[in-house]
């Protein structure tokens, strides 16, 4: 079995530039495919970053989105006064009622506009997201007209960067820090005081109420006493379901896009694969019947063409998702339908993707081989030595 | 002629392959046919705008609305031909998978400004009595299997409830590229549910769409709505209907052109696989190319037989996948009809097709060519196998 096997290798570097580019052709499909995985990945793991297990968060009922939500101030209190929400160190709940709005800026160099979250903050806010730092500058007093950005904003767009200006709800608002929210949702919002951004968009109502349960396990009772409590018109949602929810839809159209499109490429990568091997079939058939006069079963040159076409297959995965590998550096940003709000991530590569892809990569090798490697097996010894 | 004989002789040489091949082609170029298409489609609502209509909406962004009473004032302007005023409902019917579009418009002067919906008269009449009728593309009917006088009843994402319509008239395009799959109901039934539900969203309009009499006067009234509501509570923005889909289209801009790179993918692709076609069709005939030159072939003929072939492969492929896009698109706007108003291939697309598919043969080509024309007899002929 180990003449067959070394064969196989050798024949691959003997005929190196018909095995280069059809594993190159494989390796492109490879690269689609795993491509659109990270992208889609990338983008859950953004959205589901930003939400915390711990915190709920608490939105008018039917509405799909902060954006879309209104609370009103008494609602919010009764939220407030809930014994299940957990308490800080100066004994005030952990609680943040807070108000969504969306904005539309320019975008730096080429001044497109986009739509941009505008987060009203109240004390606690920061508190109930330890994934938020302050990177630079310092947090907005409140009570003025005092702005935070985050990262991906004050890096895209006109007037966001560090003491410079922008110009909404009739005020001029200064840029007074830039926060780090690693590579949550959160990179691409920008907050403020909430009493301010509510008196200056003329919005009396919150968006939503964030707060962190003291009891993780008590949640299901919770939203269901807070849902049929008659005073309020509201549902619950763990945060880190809400921000699953909200990547969803544009998750799956990544994940349709990109798997239609690897089926129909990867058809055109099979068949550079079978049009390879079968010429590396018809090329060797002397050399075939020789193996077979030799004693070499139907079933050893059967394996050694579908491992040949294996291999070749596999050369390609590991070249293409090494080429994704390196999408990891570009970050994406685009507007996400369910939010209606501009949103920065990036491609992600996990361990679950790379295994899908050499996969796919060998599953392509089979399909390309498994012909060619058939007509090799079922040669008829004398007439493969006959031939020139 | 002889050198046409030879080409098309030896491109079939390998049956099996040169099928292959084609197939392979022909799969590549329908797939960047459709792709092309769909970027295209992404592109259709700025297409299908009209240079007469302007539409306005807070400055701050769509999600703010306007006063009412910006109605009166709008209409006052010089230029202004009608105007019409709506808010995006967003409501879901069934659930959130079964998403269509759906607006509170002010009916009579909506049909007015699109004259590309078309209405039978006595249904316009019977919408415009009912304040609960409810107007619908014909696409959208057809799905839901919807006649006239069917309840429809939609759940309120940005206004709570339960929201009950009756469906009075139904609108078809007056060009196949014409959005079919719209809900269009009665502001006033809106905004009097809204009166007495929370007063403080009542009255006020999310966009106001302006219908002008000649393209010209464009930026001359969207600078005088605008300058009519600057410094106030609610200032305005306003632009043509084209630069407003614009910049919808732009926020998303960034998938689309990561389509638009995967469609040149897979010419790539296709490429490597045609060229790794034609290098061993070379490598096994350099004997021949050998044989050939000793017969006093020039390395012209050798490279121009070569090359020919390529192209030859390359265009049968693309041509194939030319005609295989027709059949595919027309299977797309049957099956995904809810996707896609209309997926027509254009004239530009089948060229650039072509284009692509050339360019698969010449870049195929290339090597084998020169390899075949540089031979030396010598080490042609000393050549086994």
């Amino acid at each position: 079995m180990a003449i067959p096997i070394s064969y196989s290798f050798r024949n691959l570097w003997t005929r190196r530039l018909t095995t280069a580019l059809t594993a190159t052709g494989m390796a492109l499909v490879v690269f689609v495919f795993a491509a659109t995985l990270m992208l889609a990945e990338g983008l859950q793991k953004t959205l589901v970053e930003t939400g915390s297990p711990d915190n709920v968060i608490v939105i008018r009922s039917g509405s799909q989105s902060e954006v879309q939500s209104g609370v009103e101030r008494l609602q919010a209190s009764i939220v407030e006064s809930r014994p299940e929400v957990a308490l800080g160190a100066a004994g005030r709940p952990l609680l943040a009622k807070e108000l969504v709005v969306l904005i539309n800026l320019n975008k730096r160099g080429s001044n497109k506009p986009a739509n941009v979250v505008i987060r009203g903050i109240g004390d606690n806010s920061l508190a109930i997201r330890p994934q938020v730092r302050l990177k630079e500058g310092r947090m907005p007093r409140p009570g003025s007209a005092e702005i935070l950005a985050g990262e991906s904003i004050a890096r895209r767009f006109e007037g966001a960067g560090i003491g410079e200006h922008l110009r909404f709800a009739m005020r001029d608002w200064t840029v007074v820090g830039i926060f780090d929210a690693g590579t949550t949702g959160f990179s691409s919002e920008i907050w403020g005081d909430v009493d301010q951004l509510m008196q200056s968009f003329r919005r009396p109502v919150y968006s939503s109420v964030t707060f962190k349960l003291r009891d993780p396990a008590a949640f299901d009772t919770l939203k269901q006493q807070l849902e049929s409590d008659p005073r309020l018109t509201v549902e619950a949602k763990r945060e880190t379901r809400y921000y699953l929810d909200q990547s969803e839809a544009m998750a799956r159209f990544l994940r349709i896009l990109g798997l239609t499109l690897t089926i129909i490429f990867s058809l055109g990568a099979i068949i550079g694969a079978m049009i390879t091997m079968y010429a590396a079939v018809a090329n060797r058939v002397t050399e075939i019947g020789t193996l077979r006069a030799l004693g070499f079963q139907r079933g050893s040159i059967l394996a050694a063409f579908v491992l040949e076409a294996l291999f070749l297959g596999l050369l390609g995965g590991i070249v293409g998702v090494f080429a994704a590998s390196f999408m990891q550096l570009i970050t994406i940003s685009t507007m996400n339908w369910q939010s209606f709000a501009e949103l920065a991530f990036s491609f992600s590569l996990t361990p679950g993707i790379v295994i899908k892809s050499l996969l796919f990569a060998i599953i392509m090798g089979l399909a390309g081989g498994i012909l060619p490697a058939f007509r090799a097996a079922r040669m008829n010894i004398v007439t493969a030595l006959r031939a020139t | 002629m002889f050198i046409l004989k030879l080409i098309l002789r030896n491109a079939f040489r390998h049956r099996l392959r040169a099928l292959l091949t084609i197939t392979g082609v022909a799969i590549a170029i329908t797939a960047f046919g459709l792709l092309h298409t769909l970027v295209g489609l992404w592109y259709l609502g700025v297409e299908r705008s009209s240079a007469t209509r302007l539409v306005t909406r807070n400055a701050i962004s769509l999600t703010f609305s306007l006063p009412i009473s910006y109605y009166d004032r709008i209409r006052q302007l010089p230029g202004v031909k009608s105007v019409a005023y709506g808010n995006w409902f967003g409501g879901t019917y069934i659930d959130e998978k079964h998403f269509f579009a759906n607006e509170a418009f002010e009916l009579k002067s909506l049909l007015e400004l699109y004259p590309e919906f078309v209405v039978l008269p006595e249904q316009r009449d019977a919408l415009l009595r009912d304040r609960r009728g409810c107007l619908v593309g014909k696409k959208l009917a057809d799905k839901y299997g919807w006649k006239i006088g069917d309840p429809i009843t939609l759940k309120g994402t940005i206004f709570p409830g339960q929201w009950e319509f009756v469906l009075r008239a139904i609108y078809q395009g007056a060009e196949k590229s014409t959005e079919e799959r719209v809900l269009f109901f009665h502001w006033d039934y809106l905004n009097e549910t809204l009166k007495k539900t929370v007063p403080r969203r009542a009255d006020q309009a999310g966009f106001y769409m302006i219908g002008i009499n000649r393209p010209e006067q464009a930026a001359e009234v969207a600078g005088a709505v605008d300058a009519l509501f600057s410094n106030s509570l609610a200032e305005t923005r306003t632009e043509t209907e084209k630069a407003f889909q614009l910049g919808f289209v732009a926020m998303t801009e960034a998938i689309m052109i990561a389509i638009q790179i995967v469609s040149y993918v897979v010419i790539v692709i296709i490429m490597v696989v045609a060229a790794n076609t034609m290098a061993m069709t070379a490598r096994e005939r350099l004997g021949e190319y050998a044989t050939m030159k000793v017969m006093g072939f020039k390395w012209h003929h050798i490279a121009g037989a070569v090359f020919g072939e390529s192209l030859f492969i390359a265009l049968l492929g693309g041509v194939t996948g030319v005609l295989l896009t027709f059949p595919a698109g027309q299977w797309i706007e049957t099956e995904l009809a809810q996707f896609f108003p209309a997926f027509v291939i254009s004239r530009e697309t089948i060229l650039m097709q072509l284009t692509a598919a050339a360019l698969v043969g010449i870049v195929a080509g290339l090597f084998p060519t020169w390899r075949g024309a540089t031979i030396r007899i010598a080490d042609g002929l000393r050549r086994i196998g």
